[in-house]
C-alpha cells in the first residue's frame, strides 16, 4: 500500500523551486513520458548497445556479481539478486511488497528540496531497492546501470539502499547515454540507510552526452559503527551536473569517505559532499581531484562537526591545464563543539615543470609526460573497496585519452 | 677524424641573468667515464642540466654535439631518445605513478623485476615514484630508472649523497653496469660523467678521467686518483693556481 499524498502535496508546492546550487534546468523542455522497454530475464539478453554502454562505465555485467539492476529510460529491465541475503528489486515492486518502506521513502531527501526532487516525487517510482540483510557480507558488487536511451527524455530515478546491521555491501552504478542520444536530463534521488556496524561502498561512474544535464540528489545516514566509502567518477563531457550528497554520521564511530575524480573538458560541473558529524568519535574524509582542460568545475566540501571527538578532513586539489577552464574550490568547515579535529587542504595549480622535465629526461615527449602526470593525479587511493572494484576504477581513471589541453 | 661521443665546445650558459658556464670545453670518448670535482656553485650541476636540455637554462654561445649530431637546441626528450640519461640530484616525487609502471613506460621491453632485484628495490615496485623515499632510496630509484633506460651516455649528479655505505657499493655496481666496466676496455661503447663531492663512490666504480671545475670552466684534468689526492692535500684553492689542461 502506498500512502503518498503528503509527499505529492509537498512536491506540488515545490514545482518551481530552484536548487541552491547549479544552473537552472528548464524541466518543461524535456519529455517526461518514456516509451516502455522490454524486460529481460538476465542481463545477457540485453541489447548489445546497452551492454557496451554499461561496460564503458565500468559495469561488466558478465563478471561475477552479487546481483544486477538495469534501467532503460523509465523501465527497470533487469532486477535480480544472486545471493539470498541480498535483495534487489525495482522500486515500484518493492513499494508494493513492503509497507515498512514507508519509513524510508523520502526520509533522507525531502520531496520539496527543490524542483528536481519535486519532479521525481510526482513521477511513477522507478529505480532500485537494494537491501543487504542482517549480517550478510558480500564481496562481489551489485552492478547497476541507469541507461538514458532516448533523446530529450527526463529520466527520473529513485533508489533506496538499506544495509542492515553487520552487513557488507558493495554497489557500482554506471549512468550513461549511448552516443546517439545527444540531449537529455537525468534526475536521480538516492537514499542510503547504513545501519549499525554495516559497511557499504558505493561507486558511481558517469558518462553522459554533451547536451545532457544531471541532477543527483542523495541523502545518507550512518548508524553506530557503520561505514560508507562513496566514490564518484566523471571523465566524459557533460552539459551540466550538480550534486551535493548529504551524509549524517548519526551513531558513535560512524565513518564516511567521499572520493571524487573529475576530468572536465566542457560544461558546468558542480559537485561536492556535505557531511554532518553528529555522533561521538565519528570521522569523515572528502577528497576530490579535478583536472580541467575546459569547462567550469565547482568542487564543494562541507563538514559540520557537532559533537566532541569528531574528526573531519577535506581535500580539494585541482589541475587547471587550459585557459578555457575554471576550477573553483570551496572547502567549508563548520565546528560547533569542543574537541573537534577538522582540517582542509585546497590547491589549484598547473603541472609542475620539474615533474614534466623529469619524465622528458627519460625519453617521454611533453604530451606523454603530461598524460602520465594527469593519470597519476587522478589515481586516488580508495580505501574499503574490494580488489576487483579497485582495478575497475583504476582502469577507468587510467585511460590513455586523459591528457593535457590540446 | 675522431668522432667524440660527446663534445662540448666553448660553451657559455646561463640561468636567469646569471652566466654559470663560461667557455667550457669537454670531450668524452666512447667507453669512457669521467668524474667532475669542484666546490659548490661552480657549475657542475648546471653543466649536466644543460647537456640534458632542461629549458630553464639558456645557451649563450658554443655548442654540444652528441654522436656527431648538434644537440645544442634539441628538446630534452629528443636528447634522451638519442641516448642521454641522467640521475637527478633531487628528483621530484610523482604522485599516482608506481615505480614499476614508470620502468615499463621508460622501456617496455625491459625486465623490471630483474632491475629492481639488482638494486635491492623490489619492495618499492608498487610505491609512487620517489614519494616518501629517503635520500638513499631516491638514489636507488634513479639507478633503477637508468638501468631501464639503458642510455649510451649517463650523467650522475651526486649519486652517492645521502647514501649509506652498503648502498654506495650497490650504486657503484650499477654505474659500472651502465658504463660497461664489466667488459674489456676496447669493447665498451657506453660512457658517463659523474659529479661527486667526496669521491667515496670512486672506491666502488671505475672512472677513467677526472676534471676539476672552478668558476664555470675546467681548470685541471687527469687521472681520478691523482686529482682526488691533490684536492685532499691542498683543497680546491690549490687547483685555482693551475692552468687549464687540454682535455
Amino acid at each position: 500500500m502506498r500512502s503518498m499524498s503528503g509527499i505529492e502535496e509537498k512536491a506540488r508546492k515545490a514545482r518551481d523551486k530552484k536548487a541552491a546550487y547549479g544552473t537552472d534546468v528548464d524541466l518543461e523542455s524535456y519529455q517526461s513520458e518514456a516509451k516502455s522497454r522490454e524486460r529481460v530475464e538476465d542481463s545477457e539478453d540485453l541489447p548489445d548497445v546497452v551492454k557496451e554502454a554499461a561496460l564503458g562505465v565500468g559495469v561488466k555485467l558478465d563478471a561475477e556479481a552479487t546481483g544486477e539492476y538495469v534501467q532503460m529510460d523509465q523501465t527497470p529491465v533487469v532486477a535480480k539478486s544472486l545471493y539470498e541475503g541480498v535483495e534487489i528489486m525495482d522500486m515500484a515492486s518493492a513499494l508494493d511488497k513492503y509497507d515498512f518502506l514507508q519509513d524510508y521513502w523520502w526520509k533522507l531527501v525531502a520531496p520539496d528540496a527543490d524542483k528536481y526532487t519535486a519532479d521525481v516525487a510526482q513521477a511513477q517510482p522507478a529505480g532500485y531497492f537494494i537491501r543487504s540483510k542482517k549480517g550478510m557480507k558480500t564481496v562481489f558488487p551489485v552492478k547497476s546501470c541507469l541507461y538514458l536511451g532516448s533523446s530529450n527524455l527526463n529520466q527520473r530515478v529513485h533508489n533506496v539502499i538499506i544495509a542492515e546491521e553487520g552487513s557488507e555491501l558493495h554497489v557500482i552504478t554506471g549512468c550513461t547515454t549511448p552516443s546517439h542520444v545527444d540531449r537529455g536530463l537525468h534526475i536521480g534521488v538516492s537514499e542510503f540507510f547504513i545501519q549499525k556496524d554495516a559497511k557499504v561502498s558505493f561507486t558511481m561512474i558517469h558518462s553522459w552526452g554533451k547536451e545532457v544535464e544531471v541532477r543527483p540528489r542523495t541523502g545518507i545516514t550512518i548508524a553506530e559503527g557503520g561505514s560508507l566509502s562513496n566514490n564518484y567518477i566523471l571523465l566524459k563531457p557533460v552539459k551540466t551536473i550538480q550534486t551535493f550528497p548529504t551524509a549524517t554520521l548519526a551513531g558513535r564511530g560512524a565513518v564516511a569517505s567521499f572520493n571524487s575524480v573529475i576530468y572536465s573538458t566542457m560544461g558546468n560541473i558542480d559537485i561536492g559532499s556535505n557531511v554532518f558529524l553528529d555522533g561521538p568519535d565519528t570521522s569523515a574524509e572528502s577528497i576530490s581531484r579535478v583536472v580541467s582542460v575546459g569547462g567550469e568545475v565547482i568542487a564543494r566540501g562541507r563538514m559540520t562537526g557537532r559533537v566532541p571527538g569528531a574528526r573531519a578532513h577535506l581535500e580539494c586539489v585541482g589541475l587547471l591545464l587550459s585557459e578555457k577552464g575554471r576550477i573553483y574550490s570551496i572547502p567549508e568547515l563548520d565546528g560547533q563543539s569542543r574537541d573537534l579535529d577538522m582540517s582542509h587542504e585546497a590547491a589549484v595549480g598547473r603541472i609542475s615543470e620539474e615533474e614534466l622535465e623529469y619524465l622528458m629526461a627519460r625519453g617521454l615527449s611533453s604530451d606523454e609526460a603530461t598524460s602520465v602526470i594527469v593519470r597519476g593525479f587522478l589515481d586516488v587511493e580508495i580505501k574499503g573497496l574490494p580488489e576487483d572494484l579497485k582495478q575497475e576504477i583504476k582502469k577507468i581513471t587510467q585511460r590513455e585519452d586523459l591528457k593535457g589541453a590540446s | 677524424m675522431v668522432i667524440w661521443l660527446l663534445a662540448i665546445e666553448d660553451l657559455s650558459a646561463s640561468i636567469g641573468s646569471k652566466q654559470v658556464l663560461k667557455h667550457f670545453n669537454l670531450r668524452i670518448n666512447k667507453g669512457e667515464t669521467h668524474a667532475l670535482f669542484g666546490p659548490n656553485g661552480t657549475g657542475k650541476t648546471t653543466l649536466l642540466n644543460v647537456i640534458a636540455g632542461i629549458p630553464r637554462y639558456t645557451v649563450d654561445a658554443g655548442r654540444i654535439t652528441f654522436k656527431g649530431t648538434d644537440i645544442t637546441h634539441m628538446s630534452m626528450d629528443g636528447r634522451a631518445r638519442l641516448g642521454i640519461g641522467m640521475a637527478f640530484q633531487r628528483p621530484p616525487a610523482l604522485r599516482g605513478l608506481r615505480l614499476k609502471e614508470l620502468i615499463k613506460i621508460i622501456n617496455p621491453q625491459t625486465d623490471a623485476t630483474a632491475i629492481l632485484r639488482k638494486m635491492d628495490f623490489e619492495a618499492f615496485a608498487e610505491r609512487d615514484v620517489n614519494r616518501g623515499f629517503s635520500g638513499g632510496e631516491v638514489k636507488r630509484s634513479e639507478m633503477v630508472q637508468l638501468l631501464a633506460q639503458e642510455p649510451d651516455f649517463v650523467m650522475l649528479d651526486e649519486p652517492d649523497s645521502g647514501v649509506d655505505l652498503e648502498n654506495i657499493k650497490l650504486i657503484g655496481q650499477a654505474i659500472n653496469t651502465l658504463t660497461q666496466k664489466d667488459q674489456r676496455p676496447s669493447c665498451r661503447t657506453k660512457s658517463g660523467v659523474i659529479i661527486t663531492h667526496f669521491g667515496h663512490i670512486l672506491d666502488y666504480m671505475k672512472a677513467d678521467r677526472a676534471h676539476v671545475m672552478l668558476g664555470g670552466s675546467i681548470v685541471c684534468s687527469g687521472n681520478p686518483g691523482e686529482i682526488l689526492e691533490q684536492i685532499k692535500k691542498s683543497g680546491y684553492e690549490g687547483c685555482a693556481g693551475c692552468e687549464a689542461c687540454p682535455v
